[in-house]
């Protein structure tokens, strides 16, 4: 979970890079940086998910 | 090296900002010193001292070589008939460099100061756990590669400052102060790093409790907000003149819009907290205070007084429920509150920046060079670049800090033993506490 969590970070960023270069105009632009950046929130809450303390770990 | 010039006034005024910026490292030195354990409480500011020397040695080796000037050569890849910067291609060690008082000399020392200061960030949230060597390893890959790489981005000329140029987004990234550069890269990386070396011992216990473990001096805490303001004054002031074109003329609206920022989420911080808690909280009070002046930096040359007072008081309220958040529900522990204060305090000023941003007076983006931003007086698509600023700190940044820290600690373990940390920091790794007369408490490390 951990390593995809990571990745679609990574997968979220070239959405928005994408969307710099393929689109000129500023709604479909914008449309699709807001998408690159709702893929890096699902990366970011896989990431904070695969680094819960597991429950035989506490002490 | 070719340099832009710069006005006699503004280089004098650059040079007293710049020696502002070491008391911004002191006070966060002190908050990190006085929210962690008294039995770390040496170990961490000699972890400071190392964390600025290294960084200050990786910056010269190859930071700034990588971070270059928009004057600098640069590596360019062309997409779509655009060029994108992406990393500058100077010399290392400062060869064939002219120290002239020119903007890139300038921007080289102001640089200097400022990846110490990222570099300070992560300790706060590694208090009490994290070994000195491997402070010192985190911090050279930092001021080495993740530092310089997203620096050049925006004030190097590179691909986030010339959006606005390439592709028509607003005035391209714009960061005057560093919300992003110096307090967003160090609060991610303090992320990283809190996710490799897990929670203090005692942090998390098995039947689901998370205790607060207090810092030792709040005198330490609040006298480090005080430095941190005046640090913060110099680096917005001198980033602002360097990166964005400001005139020297404009150190006072910045002077005061970090101030109002600072005092709007102290006091936004401090009423939340007398509000549940029923009394206000010293800490997370001190931690609204320097998150205003983090939410402040992206903005100070742009906005009014009165918005830097709503863009503070937001901060202040983001952060104080984020310190909570992180720490009861992610499982995150940052005994000084760095993520929240500098990475989610940052975030809330770049984002800031495109929804309050004026541009009335002439603008120009010094970090892209460009004629066409400084007579387009409209705030349209600002906004979009910032979001953009944002989604490369957490899409790109973040992987790669995490990734790299990985690796180091792979190769040699950042977090100390169960015996060093029961122990404490100062005596198993300096082997002299730094309050000798004090009794060391050592009852939260009974079993339970």
């Amino acid at each position: 979970m951990k390593a995809v969590g990571f990745l679609m970070l990574l997968a979220g960023w070239f959405l928005v890079l994408s969307a710099i270069v393929l689109f000129a105009a500023p709604a479909l632009r914008g449309g699709f940086v807001c998408v690159g950046i709702a893929v890096e929130a699902v990366g970011m809450v896989l990431a904070f998910r695969a680094h819960l303390i597991p429950r035989e770990d506490r002490r | 090296m070719a340099s832009s010039p710069i006005s006699e006034i503004s280089m004098l005024a650059c040079i007293f900002f710049i020696l502002l910026v070491p008391f911004a490292a002191a006070g966060l030195a002190l908050m990190n010193v006085g929210l962690g354990r008294s039995r770390s409480a040496g170990h961490m500011m000699m972890a400071s001292l190392c964390a600025l020397a290294v960084a200050a040695l990786a910056y010269f080796v190859c930071g700034f070589a990588w971070q270059g000037s928009v004057s600098g050569a640069g590596h360019s890849l062309v997409l779509s008939g655009k060029s994108w910067n992406w990393i500058a291609a100077e010399p290392l060690f400062f060869r064939k460099f002219t120290f002239d008082g020119s903007i890139t000399s300038l921007t080289a020392w102001f640089q200097m100061m400022c990846v110490g200061l990222a570099a300070l960030i992560p300790l706060g949230s590694g208090a009490d756990r994290w070994r000195l060597r491997a402070i010192c390893l985190s911090t050279g890959m930092l001021a080495a590669v993740t530092y310089p790489l997203f620096a050049h981005w925006v004030w190097g000329g590179g691909w986030l400052a010339q959006l606005g140029v390439n592709y028509g987004i607003g005035r391209g990234f714009l960061d005057a102060g560093g919300a992003g550069t110096i307090q967003v890269v160090g609060g991610l990386t303090a992320l990283a790093v809190t996710w490799i070396l897990g929670p203090r011992r005692g942090k998390y216990a098995a039947d689901g409790m998370a205790p607060a473990i207090p810092g030792h001096n709040s005198v330490l805490v609040l006298f480090g907000c005080i430095l941190a303001l005046i640090g913060w004054t110099g680096i917005n002031s001198a980033g602002a003149v360097l990166f964005t074109g400001a005139e020297a003329s404009a150190a006072p609206l910045i002077a005061i819009n970090t101030m109002l920022s600072a005092a709007a989420s102290a006091l936004s911080a401090a009423f939340i907290t007398k509000v549940r808690f029923g009394k206000p909280d010293a800490s997370l009070t001190a931690n609204g205070w320097v998150g205003g002046l983090v939410a402040s930096s992206a903005s100070c040359a742009f906005v009014s007084p009165a918005e830097a007072l709503v863009i503070g008081s937001i901060a202040g309220t983001v952060i104080t429920f984020s310190i909570e958040w992180f720490e009861l529900k992610m499982e995150v522990d940052d005994p000084g509150g760095s993520i929240s204060v500098h990475a989610v305090g940052g975030i809330c000023g770049l984002l800031a920046l495109g929804v309050f941003g004026q541009f009335q007076r002439p603008v120009m983006n010094v970090a892209a060079d460009s004629v066409a931003a400084a007579t387009n007086v409209t705030a349209a698509g600002q906004w979009l670049a910032q979001l953009i600023g944002v989604a490369t700190l957490l899409g790109f940044v973040l992987p790669v800090t995490y990734g790299a820290n990985l690796l180091l600690n792979r190769f040699y373990p950042y977090r100390v033993s169960i015996e060093g940390e029961r122990q404490g920091m100062d005596l198993h790794e300096l082997g002299a506490g730094a309050y000798p007369e004090f009794v060391t408490h050592t009852d939260e490390f009974l079993p339970r």
